[in-house]
């Protein structure tokens, strides 16, 4: 669906991407991940046709994305960052002028809207302003537009930044519920967001691709680093010496919580499980466990360590 | 052609569904009707042998009108949607950049005769309370509104102009302004000019937007003015394209 080769993009003065090649199957949700200022949007703009590229080809839907134009956007539903709007019209006019403005014929335009509103949930608020609906329902707006007509690629940039969770958690459902009839490609920089909906993630870092898959495969490169938070009601002293004698744990970090409780977070060697461990010797011990979970912020980790080693590589100089 | 008409709609609705369309008309009817009571009274002190017409475009009111409500039309056509973002929903839309240009310009043109309508009213008040049929005919009122036309079609394709060069409404009011104004103050440099070359001189009569709708407002339709208004129009979008393609190469 999306073939990007040796994408680059130069702006007056600095580089915004910097030679990137990925592909997109028809179907995939694929998550643009990264930092603030990693090349996201520029991205976005280019595969849409707003801004040309400086060098590398972008096909969509099998055209070429610069010579065109004109058929790759009939085919693409895109909903840039901050999700701009006309304030002064209402959701259902609206709708109906992107409608039309993207080719439906009249009495298709006049149904779709009606679908997409339903889709979005925004049947009851389909008369109100625009600039007077709250910020979860502009953003359903925004994405009952770039869904109108069907597209077959549907490009999302930032579709939940600024909204509560329950909005979150209904505009992600809506984006999953779309995934097999479109091919979806979103931006977020929240790795959590693109772990939960996409399939696949790219993780973009100044211009440049440092890392990509799925998030399994993203975890199973960093297994080794899985955390074990264990729960413990036990002096702190023994707890301290009964790690430290664990051959297993490589790293750990104890703070005492309520109640005599004791929270520590093991880091093992070489991607073992501690789990068995902590139990057999609470256990064993005669300890009150309450809680014991493998971490699942690792992904969060690598994350993290990926786009800020430049950050702390110039804080060494 | 589907896109065209869309978009035209849309910037017609979005004066007439915001109070700026409406403060723009009435601040138009109200100096048109203060233009017109203060030339009445001009008349009864002096009475003048000429249409009504062709006096009220050659008292300042009339520029006074087309010159500051040019600006106010025109800034927000591109300035705000840049502004906004929504320049972004737009141009990735399957919409031609030349679609864009000519539907914007013709919204704000039919805004722009929209808000003249009352100049008819108040020819009409004028002919049904004065004993003369002869102060007002058909010919030059014809005449007078094919001049405002054309002038407008000048005024707003450089107002569009100016609104696609900027993010700031602000900034494409001023410029617009300041265009509309150099235009008009060119018909007067003419006369000036004429000692120091009859080229350059030759050229200002050209230019001369005043003397131009003096004659539509005669009801003296030239071809060459005409031809001029529309040519200048012309290149005015033209421009307004450019800007907008530049995005691409710049």
């Amino acid at each position: 669906m999306i073939q990007v080769s040796e994408l680059t993009k130069r702006y007056a003065g600095h580089t915004a991407v910097a030679g990137i090649s990925f592909h997109v199957q028809r179907g995939e949700i694929v998550g643009l991940l990264g930092p603030n200022g990693a090349g996201k949007s520029t991205t976005m703009r280019i595969l849409t046709g707003f801004l040309p590229a400086t060098h590398g080809k972008v096909r969509v839907a099998g055209f070429d994305v610069a010579t065109e134009s004109a058929e790759v956007r009939r085919r693409i539903g895109y909903m840039p960052e901050n999700n701009p709007l006309y304030p002064e019209m209402r959701v259902r006019e609206y709708l109906k002028f992107r409608a039309r403005l993207k080719g439906l014929p009249r009495a298709r335009a006049n149904a779709r809207v009606d679908v997409v509103l339903q889709q979005c949930s925004l049947t009851e608020v389909s008369r109100k302003t625009i600039g007077h609906l709250s910020k979860g329902y502009r953003q359903r707006v925004g994405l009952a537009d770039a869904l109108v007509h069907e597209p077959e690629l549907i490009i999302l940039d930032e579709p939940t930044i600024g909204l509560d969770p329950n909005q979150i958690r209904s505009v992600r459902q809506l984006i999953k519920d779309l995934s097999p009839k479109h091919t979806i490609l979103i931006s977020t920089h929240l790795l959590h967001e693109a772990e939960l909906t996409c399939h696949r993630m790219i993780i973009l870092r100044e211009g440049k691709i440092i890392a990509a898959g799925t998030p399994d495969s993203l975890q199973q490169s960093v297994r080794q680093s899985l955390k074990v938070i264990a729960e413990l009601a036990a002096p702190e002293a023994e707890l301290k010496q009964c790690w430290e004698q664990l051959p297993e744990v490589a790293l750990f970090d104890i703070v005492a919580t309520d109640n005599g409780f004791h929270r520590c977070a093991l880091t093992p060697h070489g991607g073992a499980d501690l789990r068995p461990q902590v139990f057999a010797l609470a256990k064993q011990r005669g300890w009150t466990l309450r809680e014991l979970t493998r971490n699942r912020h690792s992904l969060e980790d690598i994350y993290v360590r990926l786009t800020r080693r430049h950050e702390e590589e110039e804080e060494e100089f | 052609m589907q896109a065209y008409l869309t978009l035209t709609r849309r910037e017609l609705a979005a004066y007439l569904n915001s109070m700026t369309g409406y403060v723009v008309i009435a601040a138009a009817v109200f100096l048109t009707g203060l233009s017109f009571t203060v030339l009445l009274l001009k008349l009864q002190d002096t009475p003048t042998p000429a249409p009504l017409t062709e006096l009220f475009f050659a008292t300042p009111f009339f520029w006074l009108i087309i010159l500051l409500a040019a600006p106010v039309i025109t800034m927000r056509l591109f300035a705000q949607e840049r502004f906004a973002g929504t320049f972004e929903t737009l141009m990735t839309a399957p919409v031609s950049d030349l679609q864009v240009v000519l539907a914007k310009f013709t919204a704000a043109w039919l805004f722009y005769l929209l808000m003249w309508l009352p100049l008819l009213a108040s020819s009409f008040i004028l002919r049904r309370f004065t004993s003369l049929p002869a102060a007002l005919d058909a010919g030059t009122l014809g005449g007078a509104f094919l001049g405002i036309a054309l002038l407008g079609g000048v005024f707003v394709a450089g107002g569009l102009l100016a609104s696609a060069v900027t993010r700031s409404q602000i900034i494409a009011a001023m410029l617009c302004l300041v265009g509309g104004v150099t235009l008009f103050l060119l018909s007067f440099l003419g006369d000036r000019v004429d000692a120091i070359s009859t080229r350059l001189a030759q050229v200002c009569n050209h230019l001369n937007l005043f003397d131009h709708m003096n004659d539509f407002a005669r009801g003296v339709v030239d071809t060459r003015p005409v031809v001029f208004l529309l040519s200048l129009t012309a290149l005015f979008l033209f421009l307004t394209l450019r800007v907008l393609e530049s995005r691409r190469w710049r």
